[in-house]
């Protein structure tokens, strides 16, 4: 069995993962425990789940500027970003910030 | 009276009126170019007097406070001598200076350029139907009189900018950032952190709301978390993607809360943290950010940003939650509202493509239109090709018409999403269609008075 990821979308990020709030994924074989990243997981994501145009999603092989991700609640970055090795049952957090008033 | 009267009375006040020129000429205060055009004075801001003691009508006014013990005289005492900027009298900033103004603050600055329309009262309750067409600033300012006289309210009509920011914020203890767009965001950041004020910074869209405290307590600044700005088309402002009032009403009332918070000296429960506020589910959930970024770009150990920037270029957006109208067609592949009317009233064989999102198609729409979101528009094209045949088929029902014959008109709210269409339905060989330039606001307010707006 592959790995199982926690997906949630906040903020508007629902809008481009089919307007669903939480999902949860098998990832494929391809992606090997103890070695698979964020790095593999988001394009991944942008060919498997996004249904809405890849740059709202991505820049390069990262999140576009004005997401936040969160890995099990806390801030991607005090987790090593896209280097983060991913584990069975993790909650990763998508979050687009908002601008509105 | 006599004409020597007369005379004499008109020397008096040419004399009285040069003395106020001289006068008004004296009082130098920084001028502001609003982006209509007018020149704005910023209002003088003189140094607020801190009391010692609360006095009898301040104690029965407060009293409610006073019984707490989280408050009490001395935190009182603390909200009576603070000062408060709320950056935006829009949905956030309404509930925020109401709340900030009955709890005692002593002195509050409200800041706003845009006067206040109809469109607006369904959330910023700060303002009437009375008060449409007033300048918001103005309006919150009376709504604040009229709520307390134990708070000196001081209005800025006028676009917050580099060029005057630091004026503005510098006389305040605690700034609000109740705006609704990412270049003022950023403006306000930079400008907190240069004249280190505590940065309150609420947002809201849709069902979604969040909140966050910026540079305060040796958190990290609005850079730390954002380094760069989001791009232009990933941003959606409230105009386009609408917000259910009391969302924005929620945050604003928490970002009152914060403000009380720091200023009796409770402190701050969102210093490096995120408040998300999801109205759907009604869940609130606060999120850990990472600390202060020793490399932020202004609040970092060398900062590259020490002056304030240009923050439109910089954001790549003006700093107002309306959307530009854009040009990406030529000429010839648009129509006016006046030609496409005419093309209505001949009942010339067309298909009408409307390419708004079906939530907006619902509010209004013109008779006989097909709406296609166009986000949905490159994999229903046949759909759009089967509907424009059976409208031209109507005339010439023998005839096959080539695709690149089929007359089509795409319409859209204001002529900016018609464009891109009408560019897609070329590339896709539908060499015929055209927009209708300026969308159906401007098909209102040329051609249809009674078609509603939004």
């Amino acid at each position: 069995m592959g790995l199982t990821i926690h997906l949630q979308f906040s903020g508007g990020m629902e809008l481009l993962f089919n307007n669903e709030k939480e999902k949860t994924v098998t990832l494929p074989d391809t992606f090997t425990p103890a070695l698979a990243t964020l790095k593999d997981l988001l394009p991944w994501m942008r060919d498997n789940l996004l249904s809405e145009r890849a740059e709202l999603f991505m820049q390069g092989d990262t999140v576009r500027p004005g997401i936040l991700v969160l890995i099990n609640d806390a801030d991607w970055e005090l987790e090593g970003e896209l280097e983060y090795v991913l584990k069975d049952d993790d909650t990763i957090v998508f979050i687009s910030t908002l601008h509105g008033g | 009276m006599s004409v020597d009267a007369l005379k004499a009375e008109i020397e008096a006040l040419k004399k009285e009126n040069e003395a106020l020129k001289a006068a008004a000429r004296r009082d130098e205060e920084p001028k502001v170019l609003s982006p209509n055009g007018t020149i704005f004075d910023l209002p003088s801001v003189r140094e607020w007097t801190h009391k010692e003691s609360l006095d009898n009508d301040e104690i029965s006014r407060f009293s409610r406070q006073l019984l707490m013990r989280e408050i009490g005289v001395q935190g009182q005492l603390k909200l009576r001598n603070t000062t408060v900027l709320v950056v935006g009298a829009g949905g956030l900033g309404a509930p925020a200076v109401m709340y900030l103004a009955a709890a005692g603050i002593g002195r509050l600055g409200i800041v706003d350029y845009d006067p206040v329309e109809a469109s607006n009262l369904q959330r910023q309750i700060v303002h009437d139907e009375t008060r449409v067409g007033m300048m918001k600033a103005e309006s919150a300012k009376a709504t604040v009189n009229r709520l307390s006289s134990f708070c000196d309210c001081i209005a800025y009509n006028t676009l917050i900018e580099s060029s005057n920011a630091m004026d503005i914020i510098r006389p305040w203890d605690i700034v609000v950032d109740a705006t609704d767009n990412v270049a003022t965001r950023y403006l306000l950041n930079d400008a907190c952190v240069l004249a280190g004020k505590p940065l309150v910074s609420g947002s809201a869209l849709r069902m979604d709301g969040q909140l966050t405290v910026y540079n305060h307590a040796g958190g990290p600044c609005y850079r730390c978390i954002f380094p760069a700005p989001p791009p232009p088309e990933t941003v959606t402002n409230c105009s386009d993607g609408g917000v259910l009032g009391v969302v924005p009403g929620i945050i604003g009332c928490l970002q009152a809360l914060e403000v009380i918070k720091i200023a009796s000296g409770l402190g701050t429960s969102f210093s490096q943290k995120m408040l998300l506020f999801d109205a759907t589910s009604g869940a609130f959930r606060t999120i850990k950010l990472r600390g202060q970024s020793p490399t932020c770009a202004i609040c970092g150990k060398n900062p590259t940003i020490t002056d304030l920037i240009d923050y439109v270029q910089f954001c790549g957006a003006a700093p107002t939650d309306k959307t530009p109208a854009q040009t990406l067609l030529p000429d010839d592949e648009r129509s006016t509202c006046r030609e496409y009317s005419s093309v209505r009233m001949g009942a010339w064989p067309h298909l009408l493509l409307d390419v708004r999102e079906t939530v907006q198609f619902n509010i209004c729409s013109l008779p006989n239109s097909l709406n296609v979101p166009l986000k949905d528009l490159e994999r229903r094209l046949t759909d759009v090709e089967q509907a424009a045949r059976q409208a031209a088929a109507l005339e010439s029902s023998a005839i096959a018409i080539a695709k690149d014959a089929l007359p089509i008109y795409v319409v859209c709210r204001r002529g900016n999403d018609s464009q891109v269409a009408v560019q897609l339905l070329r590339q896709h060989g539908f060499l015929q269609a055209k927009d209708i330039a300026g969308g159906l606001e401007r098909w209102a307010s040329e051609i249809d008075p009674d078609f509603p707006t939004y």
